[in-house]
């Protein structure tokens, strides 16, 4: 291997990439795209869930447990109700997610020191924002009842404050649960998944497919010096990635960073070496552009936006699925990230998945070597 | 004309499928990309890898843990000693949860004073630690709640309870709230989009980059008879895909599908005049496959992530709300949801489909416009 020719290709493809000003300006704005998105639009938190409410008591007792939801940040009121074909309408369509039905004789029941029976209808389809929705309302729905016992205790001249265990919760790492601080650090490894298998996927497919492979196959140019040299440009794009990336996560997003920032460096480079590699290999062997770039959007995207962990917690799938995600290293690096973003862990507590990051790069980019035949087939 | 435009979809067909691997990538990938749909992607939080530190280990305090691991969803793994052994397990992401309680808890509370109990969770996921929080707030919530009870039925009387609020809660269209009913229609979406816009959008490309184009321009195609040729195949196979994704939901992963099928293809094939009209468009504006595959990437991304597909679009900001409306994906996912889940029909969704159907007969005017340019 020469480098004297692997730079020479490197400079070549790097020509190519300046040629097309126009995939190059979308391999830098979809991550930024990607970025902006998770870090303001997108959200698992639910609130202001749209609420209908029939109100058969109409009393003042049933009056104030409305106002236990309307006055909550997680319930919008949308309306009263005075059948029941109108909540069946309100939740088809979609203008109300909850609908509680609340008996006429709910004042009575609760005056009489009895359970009140409320009816909460949920629309289940998104299970998600159903089941956030249903423990708010649960929470709510306990709230009220405390109230009205605090209330009869004091009447009744008892001890005002009975006695309640108190759950002081802490969350260690962040604080605040924002979601953009679990988010933002995991998704600078599938943006780079992504971007990077469909950038290389293209390249050797497409000297093949325009038939510059030919000329290339006549010059002494060795297979790896091919492979490496047009690695090479991609790497930098896909770094000026990480960079912005992480530049965006620490001043627009304020996401911290607790631990070594050149840790974070390293990591991604090893990762890019392994994904830019996957997409080389998809090239060498499909020796189509269409195809190999179909299939760097099928092992790639999905498998980085699912089995990595960075939305779906990878301990709730089942075993089978989780010995699978072991194959797509964005796990590892979604691992890495938010070790070193939000735990401020060093590279002692994270040897087994740089580890395994690393024979991951070295086997991919091994494979593409020894897949890619300079010869006219 | 139909002469023309038969040979040309003959051509596209053998095209297509002349690589074995390509109906790998029409056929095999969905079914492969909606069994990860179905199994990973699920919201419901179970089995939170527990630590337990009990100071006071207590008749209550036992009680109190015995409730978190009743619920389900709690798994204790190990019972800790001290306040460092608590700080390994969560760095070491051991433990998702740790309940702490302290000495004195079961004093407090036969004192009638308020107990104390802490519970620290990784918020590293903050998706999960919310959930966590919340159903540990229910168990304590509830338990605290017996507790008053027996005391109160002790002091008073049970003539004398207090009233409660008994929530009777039923999910409808979802009973059991499975993540795999609401995902797997969206998944249908997201795959009739990929693969009709990428195959509309390099196909047309190719042809411009390895010089057949100008073969196909001397015949006496007409720029007409070539969008057909160039859609119509693309349209089948996605067509295809539907199908065969329906099937497996519906077979495999028991989806219910309550509403008309009919209506299911009808309405795919008004999605599908939109996702082919910008295939197109994308052509149009693209001389080699790879702008066209970064600038259908460039589109295909915020349209699956601002569809609704799997954040809500209620939760995004008003602005960004917005902008969604623009995105056919949204009112495609609102149909297939409402006709699997709901089993709603034409009544209720037809704004939604008026909506497809307009976008759809733009993008197609717009592109075929701009086509024609472009092979002159």
């Amino acid at each position: 291997m020469k480098l004297k020719r692997l730079l020479a290709i490197a400079r070549k493809e790097f020509i190519h990439v300046l040629r097309d000003p126009r995939s190059l300006a979308m391999a830098i704005a979809i991550p930024l795209l990607q970025l902006v998105l998770f870090g303001y639009a997108l959200t698992l938190d639910v609130d202001h869930v749209p609420l209908v409410v029939w109100d058969q008591s109409e009393s003042w007792a049933s009056r104030k447990f409305i106002s236990e939801f309307s006055g909550s940040r997680y319930f919008s009121l949308r309306g009263y109700m005075s059948h029941y074909q109108e909540i069946e309408r309100a939740v088809d369509s979609g203008q109300a997610l909850v609908a509680l039905i609340i008996p006429r004789n709910f004042a009575m029941l609760i005056e009489s020191g009895r359970s009140a029976p409320v009816q909460l209808i949920i629309d289940g389809s998104d299970s998600n924002t159903a089941t956030l929705a249903l423990g708010y309302a649960d929470a709510l729905a306990q709230t009220y009842s405390e109230g009205i016992s605090a209330e009869k205790t004091q009447r009744m001249g008892g001890r005002p404050i009975p006695p309640r265990i108190d759950l002081r919760p802490r969350a260690w790492f962040n604080p605040e649960m924002q979601s953009k601080n679990f988010i933002i650090p995991g998704l600078i490894a599938v943006i780079m998944n992504v971007i990077a298998a469909l950038l290389t996927s293209l390249t050797v497919a497409r000297e093949w497919e325009n038939g510059t492979m030919e000329q290339l196959i006549s010059t002494p140019v060795k297979g790896p010096e091919l492979i490496f040299g047009k690695l090479l440009p991609y790497f930098a794009i896909g770094m000026a990635d990480v960079s912005v990336a992480v530049l965006m996560g620490k001043y627009l997003f304020g996401v911290p960073l607790r631990g070594n920032a050149a840790l974070v460096f390293v990591m991604a480079a090893i990762f890019l070496t392994g994904v830019l590699s996957v997409g080389m290999l998809l090239s060498v062997v499909t020796r189509s552009q269409l195809l190999s770039s179909q299939g760097a959007m099928i092992v790639t995207y999905l498998p980085a936006l699912l089995l990595s962990g960075l939305m779906f917690s990878i301990t709730n799938m089942p075993k089978a699925l989780q010995v699978i995600s072991y194959l797509f290293p964005a796990r590892y690096l979604v691992k890495l990230l938010r070790s070193i973003y939000l735990k401020g862990l060093g590279l002692e507590f994270l040897i087994p998945e740089a580890l395994l990051l690393t024979v991951f790069g070295i086997a991919v980019i091994t494979l593409a070597n020894v897949k890619f035949k300079k010869k006219l087939v | 004309m139909f002469e023309r435009v038969k040979h040309m979809l003959i051509k596209e067909f053998i095209q297509v499928f002349r690589d074995v691997r390509m109906k790998g990538v029409i056929f095999v990938a969905p079914i492969i990309q909606l069994l990860v749909f179905g199994y990973a992607v699920t919201t419901d939080v179970r089995n939170i890898p527990t630590a337990i530190l009990d100071r006071d280990n207590s008749v209550l305090s036992r009680e109190l843990l015995a409730r978190f691991v009743e619920s389900g969803y709690f798994e204790v793994f190990a019972y800790l000693d001290n306040d460092n052994q608590v700080k390994e397990v969560i760095d070491r992401g051991e433990a998702q949860a740790v309940l702490c309680i302290n000495r004195g808890f079961a004093d407090d509370l036969y004192a009638g004073r308020s107990a104390e109990a802490q519970l620290i969770v990784d918020g590293s996921d903050s998706n999960t630690a919310g959930i966590v929080l919340q159903y540990s707030s229910r168990i304590v919530r509830e338990y605290s709640g017996q507790i008053l009870l027996r005391g109160w039925a002790r002091s008073k009387g049970a003539a004398q309870l207090p009233g409660q609020v008994e929530m009777q809660t039923r999910a409808w269209f979802n009973e059991n709230l499975e993540s795999r009913h609401f995902y797997v229609p969206g998944v249908i979406a997201s795959i009739v989009t990929l693969i009709t816009l990428m195959l509309t959008s390099m196909a047309i490309v190719r042809e411009k980059e390895i010089g057949t184009m100008e073969q196909i321009i001397v015949t006496p195609i007409t720029p007409f008879e070539f969008i057909l040729g160039k859609t119509v195949p693309f349209a089948l196979i996605g067509f295809a895909d539907v199908i065969l994704v329906t099937v497996v939901g519906v077979f495999w992963f028991a989806v219910p599908i309550r509403g008309s099928l009919l209506l299911l293809f009808f309405a795919t094939a008004l999605y599908l005049m939109t996702t082919l009209g910008i295939g197109l468009l994308i052509s149009t504006i693209s001389r080699t496959q790879q702008q066209a595959m970064m600038t259908t990437f460039f589109f295909f991304m915020p349209a699956i992530l601002l569809s609704g597909l799997m954040f809500p679009i209620a939760n995004m900001p008003n602005p960004v709300q917005w902008i969604t409306y623009l995105n056919p994906m949204r009112y495609f996912l609102v149909i297939i949801r409402g006709i699997f889940l709901k089993g709603v029909g034409t009544r209720i969704l037809w704004p939604q489909m008026a909506t497809l159907a307009g976008m759809g007969l733009f993008t197609i005017w717009l592109s075929s416009r701009r086509f024609r340019k472009t092979l002159a």
